[in-house]
């Protein structure tokens, strides 16, 4: 570039400092904005629910949150079965898929021969980009059928007179249920922890695994004592994912949790979810009370996944603080 | 490249002028209600277009949802399986008129026992769909069914989990028959189902459910029940003979019924005629007395005349009953107050 004069040099120099800070100040505001716009988003949708969802709050109450009735013909609404339809087949869904995930991605990093890893790697996220109503219609056609046929008589056989466990397993066995919603989720959820597992066990840097594998230790003892710990977060991180995402599924889980409006001690019993019984009820629903706590019932989820959203935050921070991270 | 950028300005041009004129000759109508009709409504508009040109767009959103529209004036007509009364459609200034009819049928999953062999009386069936018989071999089923071998197996009543009209129909009839019924589960497009029933959504679900389940029973509209090759009960009606559901039952039960009636929605269960089905009604289409719009009002009048006098083989392919000819020419009548 040819300067002229060296005042209209300075002169030059000062208008583009001017037009970077100009850009700067740009760019900033825009990109505030942006987030402001999630918040905003979010808060709205917080209003509306509320705002719909008013007529059954002053109607109910707290005692929407523990009332097991759900009664459109006597218009008496309780949010209990959904929210322990909810929670029961997210936790054990939870329960089957963290420990698989976990054998999926120690496989993955740690014993896996390389050129399987990549194949391996693929299938498994490919099988989180299956649609979740693909899912429920092979939940509901293909494997309820064969859960009724070869696997619910000989659990019950085999667990029926347990005491307490026996009444987990009792009722006739007519394949969906709590537990047949909570194994189709499990299935849903394995491909999302087990990729951010491996994701983040690929993040332990060689040296540590190497001396670790130098003085002795064996591989379990590698991800106990080394892989585990230092990926602690990480591996909460993806166990909450997948909890979010189950707590929220909604036609996977409406087409074999078997839509019954009530609480059963069995798990081969049909049961609800909130997202079922919005997907469900939501499109019929007459104007007043009963749409009114279908909104309500929302509002519990988005509050729902709001605490479980914290408490992995605080787990996460607390961990962290721990390691001095 | 001048001459490129005149033929694509002339042919925008032509289409623009195209799209213009075609909306000055018809107007659109557009529909929105009831999910029931939807396959006959929408398969009277493709041909309806195919034989005048004209455009009718429904959408199956649910009959509440149709009334809503209609009400805040936002469709040209709106669909509902349950009919608005008197009162309502004369506060609302609508006019109705009955388009199709249907059955609901009960179907069953019992190993040995085919269809149209097992025979059940109105009481009969709300007792098993109010949990209060749990077993295939219980005495109230044998009795009705002497020389047939019910297995010792427990039942499972299979129902729709979302709000739909096919329940509100099925219910209401059973309420009709026990007041047990009607006291414990109600009638309704959603109920209170005993603690043996498992739901599946839409009339699907419910069929794979029943053919899934051994020991099911549920209750699905005709046209799906005949898709799916199920088995169906006979059913005891009001004359006391044992009907196996057909589309011609279903017609039966409309002959006997009276629809000289404001809103034209006579009660069609439980009918007198012999051979009547006894889960039969109507559904309906809403519209408006006075409009501003001539166009489109008369577009609402043609579409409806137009499918009723040429749609009713359309209709009886997807497993739906068309309006007898006498109700046709009522319609017609009735349909001279849309202006």
């Amino acid at each position: 570039m040819s300067e002229p004069s060296p005042p209209a040099g300075i002169d030059l120099h000062a208008q583009q400092v001017r037009k970077f800070w100009l850009q700067d100040k740009i760019f900033h505001h825009a990109t505030q904005l942006f987030a402001f716009v999630v918040l905003a988003a979010l808060v709205g949708i917080l209003v509306s629910l509320t705002i719909e969802a008013w007529p059954s709050l002053k109607a109910f109450g707290p005692s929407f949150l523990w009332t097991n009735v759900w009664s459109v013909p006597d218009d008496e609404f309780g949010a209990l079965a959904a929210i322990y339809g909810t929670v029961v087949t997210s936790v054990l869904a939870l329960l089957i898929a963290v420990p698989i995930s976990f054998g999926i991605a120690l496989f993955l990093t740690e014993i896996c021969p390389v050129w399987l890893r990549r194949p391996l790697g693929t299938a498994i996220e490919l099988l989180a980009g299956i649609p979740s109503i693909v899912y429920g219609i092979w939940g509901l056609f293909v494997f309820a059928p064969l859960f009724a046929e070869y696997i619910q008589p000989p659990l019950q056989a085999l667990l029926g007179d347990v005491p307490v466990i026996g009444g987990w397993f009792s009722g006739p066995p007519i394949g969906v249920g709590i537990l047949t919603a909570s194994i189709v989720l499990s299935m849903m959820v394995i491909p999302f922890i087990a990729s951010v597992m491996r994701d983040v066990f690929e993040t332990v840097p060689d040296v540590l695994r190497e001396s670790a594998y130098a003085v002795g230790c064996t591989t379990w003892e590698v991800v106990r004592n080394v892989v585990l710990p230092y990926t602690r977060v990480g591996v909460i991180g993806g166990i909450m994912l997948g909890l979010g995402r189950a707590l929220g599924e909604t036609m996977a889980v409406t087409f074999v949790i078997g839509n019954a409006n009530r609480i059963n001690g069995s798990l081969f019993a049909p049961g609800t979810s909130i997202a079922s019984t919005l997907a469900n009820e939501f499109g019929e629903a007459d104007p007043g009370l009963h749409i009114a706590s279908l909104f309500e019932l929302g509002l519990v989820l988005f509050v729902i996944t709001f605490i479980v959203l914290a408490i992995s935050r605080w787990l996460i921070s607390r961990s962290m603080g721990s390691e001095g991270l | 490249m001048r001459t490129f950028n005149k033929m694509v300005l002339s042919t925008l041009a032509t289409a623009v002028g195209l799209v213009f004129s075609i909306s000055v000759l018809a107007a659109d109508i557009t529909g929105a209600g009831a999910t029931f009709p939807y396959a006959v409504y929408t398969k009277w508009a493709e041909a309806y277009q195919a034989a005048t040109g004209n455009k009718v767009n429904y959408q199956g959103i649910g009959s509440s949802g149709g009334i809503k529209q209609i009400k805040a004036k936002t469709v040209d007509f709106g669909g509902t399986d349950a009919p608005l009364e008197e009162a309502e459609l004369d506060a609302a200034k609508l006019v109705q008129v009955p388009t199709v009819m249907g059955g609901v049928t009960i179907v069953t999953n019992i190993p040995g026992i085919g269809s149209g062999k097992l025979k059940l009386d109105g009481n009969t069936a709300a007792n098993i769909f109010r949990g209060a018989i749990t077993k295939w071999n219980d005495p109230a089923i044998t009795r009705l069914n002497p020389g047939v071998a019910l297995p010792d197996l427990a039942i499972t009543v299979a129902n729709r989990s979302d709000g739909s009209g096919t329940t509100h129909v099925f219910t209401s009839y059973l309420a009709k028959q026990s007041l047990a019924f009607m006291r414990e589960v109600g009638a309704g497009k959603t109920v209170n189902w005993p603690s043996n029933a498992v739901g599946g959504k839409g009339n699907p679900g419910v069929a794979a459910n029943v053919q899934k389940i051994k020991g099911a029973i549920g209750y699905v509209d005709i046209a799906d029940a005949m898709k799916n090759n199920m088995n169906f009960v006979a059913l005891k009606n009001r004359a006391g003979n044992y009907i196996v559901p057909s589309q011609d039952a279903v017609a039966d039960a409309a002959a006997g019924a009276n629809f000289k009636v404001k809103g034209m929605a006579p009660d069609l269960l439980d009918q007198a005629h012999k051979n009547a089905w006894p889960i039969t009604s109507a559904t309906y289409v809403l519209a408006y007395e006075k409009s501003a719009d001539a166009a489109k009002q008369k577009g609402v009048v043609d579409f409806i005349s137009w499918s009723l006098n040429n749609g009713q083989k359309m209709a009886e392919e997807l497993g739906f009953v068309a309006l007898p000819a006498n109700v046709v020419k009522m319609v017609e009548a009735e349909m001279k107050n849309i202006k």
